[in-house]
């Protein structure tokens, strides 16, 4: 910043410039893409769609035409509808089961990195064991206990996400609160309260939400095997792994109806990837600031 | 001489270490009135922050804490916390050395000193923006309405300095601890910091305590000063007398040790020789005397008490310099 600041008004705004390119395109494209695949899913209803759960068994298997853009499934039901509607199990699971495990996660590992202690201690261990189970049979255990419904999904995709994020919290407080800025709060009288919540948590909130990102990436891939093994999203709503499961059995003859939703999952998780990473680049400590 | 705003009785620190405790407060003693101010001086791991910190409950977990502080009679180290964070900030203030690290980078600077006067002063969000503005003009920082939205990383050193001095005085505090407010900046801001913190100290009348390691910094900037070595006071005296006539060797090595500038070029510094003795292990008799150009047998063997009356010239030493002087006439 101190070399910023030697430079007059051209230069510098050249250089905020490049800086602003040095994201790439793309980084854009992802944007992009996953603002699109957000506004298809939220306006769905209102999108000139066939119905994603009509069957046409006279249209079975059918390939894109005018008709059906991305062709039939199976069972003759329209696949851009499907992924449409998919995307918003897929998409809605995938933002709220981390929105739920970054809120928790993040309150637990800010007070255990804040407070040390014995609640510390018990927040570590009981992060290991959590992490030391095998997570997919973790996942299809609870599901199958307490029954296949799309917030039983959230929950225990949160459930298993929750230590990570509050291991990254914590780590990310014992960095912050051995800093002077919060000695100095101390010393003018802050409470526990203020200074977790105005000194520190402003600090942790980009690590934690490049975070996120990656995160939702994951559990959009996880929603999609717990679907794909038919534990996910109740059938018929479609879900991107449940398409996918549902096209296996035509791979040879149609392979258009499995690679089709998978296409558009990976192309969803990569992108929540790249945007994840970069701002993990930018928000590095290592790169200085 | 009116009732003390500050009394520290027989403080003393022991950090516990790998290499056992170590004792970076020894048993000090000290008392500071109302609206006066007190330099301390000392060379690094004298125990000068130490002290400081210990006076403002802030030290390290694995530090254990003995003695009493009183401020205006109430007893600082027992109070509840609860009670002790509603004096912080609001009555005892600190600005600490490196104005880089004590700003939080993410919050504007005019939002950290609202923070403090929402908190103690109970103002409106409002009121508190408001008067964050005129307090950065207070402390001369131009500009002070588009410098409060700016961020700690955007103002230089010596102006990041002014702001950690603005929150500091944002609730006016009775005392003001700087614990080597200019260490960390540039020679040509220093002095404008130090006369802003002296200039605020007389014009609120609040008692200040100026922490740094060169005594240059405290002459003629604080009425009293004292010489800190190994965790003790060696020297206490107001501070035109302390300079007329050091009374002990260390003080004095730390004075001689300032380059002059009438000095010609090339002339060599004198340097004290040696090194601060290992807290953790401190000599049985004086601590300087490892050090000291007069050191004798006794000197060795016990530790020198702090004489004289409070308020007058102090000093531990068992052959005060005038003595020395006379002795060897």
């Amino acid at each position: 910043m101190a070399a910023l600041d030697a430079l007059g008004p051209v230069e510098r705004e050249r250089v905020v410039r490049q800086r602003r390119r040095g994201l790439g395109v793309v980084f854009w494209a992802a944007i992009a893409w996953i603002a699109l695949i957000l506004a298809v899913a939220a306006f769905a209803n209102l999108l000139p769609l066939r119905d994603p759960d009509h069957t046409a068994l006279l249209a079975r298997r059918a390939l894109p035409s005018a008709a059906h853009l991305l062709g039939t499934d199976a069972l003759g039901r329209d696949i851009l509808a499907r992924a449409i509607f998919g995307a918003r199990a897929s998409l809605g699971i995938g933002l709220l089961a981390p929105l739920l495990a970054t809120l928790v996660g993040a309150s637990l590992g800010l007070v255990a990195g804040y407070l040390r202690g014995w609640i510390e201690t018990l927040l570590v261990g009981a992060t290991d064991v959590l992490l030391a189970f095998p997570p997919l049979v973790l996942a299809l255990a609870i599901v199958a206990y307490l029954g296949q419904s799309v917030v039983n999904v959230i929950i225990v995709l949160a459930i298993l996400t929750v230590p990570s994020v509050a291991r990254i919290a914590r780590a990310a407080t014992l960095a912050v609160r051995e800093r002077e800025f919060v000695t100095a709060a101390r010393a003018s009288g802050a409470s526990h309260a203020r200074i977790l919540l105005k000194e520190i948590l402003p600090n942790i909130l980009l690590p934690l939400g490049a975070f996120f990102l990656v995160l939702v990436a994951i559990t959009i891939v996880a929603e999609s095997i717990l679907s794909f093994l038919g534990l996910g999203v109740p059938p018929p709503a479609p879900s991107w792994g449940s398409m996918i499961a549902e096209g296996r059995d035509s791979l040879d003859e149609a392979p258009h109806i499995a690679f089709i939703p998978a296409g558009v999952m990976f192309l969803t998780v990569l992108a929540f990837n790249l945007v994840g990473d970069t701002l993990r680049a930018i928000t590095d400590p290592r790169r200085g600031t | 001489m009116s009732a003390a705003l500050l009394e520290v009785e027989k403080l003393s620190v022991a950090l516990m270490t790998e290499r056992g405790p170590l004792h970076a407060v020894a048993g000090l003693n000290l008392t500071l009135a109302p609206s006066r101010s007190l330099g301390i001086v000392g060379e690094s791991g004298s125990g000068k922050t130490m002290l400081a910190r210990a006076i403002l409950r802030l030290l390290p977990r694995n530090a254990t804490v003995g003695g009493s502080v009183r401020f205006d009679g109430r007893d600082l180290l027992g109070m509840p916390l609860d009670a002790l964070r509603r004096l912080r900030g609001r009555e005892l203030a600190v600005v600490f050395q490196d104005p880089m690290t004590s700003l939080n980078p993410v919050l504007t600077v005019g939002s950290q000193i609202a923070e403090a006067l929402s908190e103690h002063m109970g103002l409106g969000a409002h009121a508190a923006a408001l008067r964050a503005v005129e307090l950065l003009a207070e402390v001369g920082i131009p500009e002070p309405g588009r410098r409060a939205r700016q961020y700690p990383h955007q103002l230089s050193g010596g102006m990041r300095q002014r702001v950690a001095i603005a929150i500091a005085l944002s609730c006016e505090p009775r005392l003001l601890i700087a614990d080597e407010p200019t260490t960390a900046l540039d020679v040509t801001v220093q002095a404008q910091i130090l006369d802003l913190i002296g200039r605020e100290q007389q014009r609120r009348q609040m008692a200040l305590i100026l922490i740094t390691h060169d005594l240059g910094v405290v002459a003629g900037r604080t009425d009293e000063v004292a010489v800190m070595y190994a965790g003790r006071i060696v020297e206490h005296a107001p501070t035109c007398d302390l300079f007329k006539q050091m009374r002990s060797p260390y003080a004095e090595a730390l004075l001689q040790a300032i380059p002059k500038l009438d000095a010609p070029p090339h002339t060599r510094l004198r340097a004290i020789g040696g090194a601060p003795p290992d807290p953790t292990r401190l000599p049985p008799g004086c601590a300087f005397s490892p050090r000291c150009r007069y050191a004798q047998e006794r000197c060795r063997r016990e530790a020198p008490p702090l004489l004289g009356e409070a308020g007058g010239h102090q000093f531990a030493c068992w052959l005060p310099l005038a003595e020395r002087a006379a002795l060897e006439a």
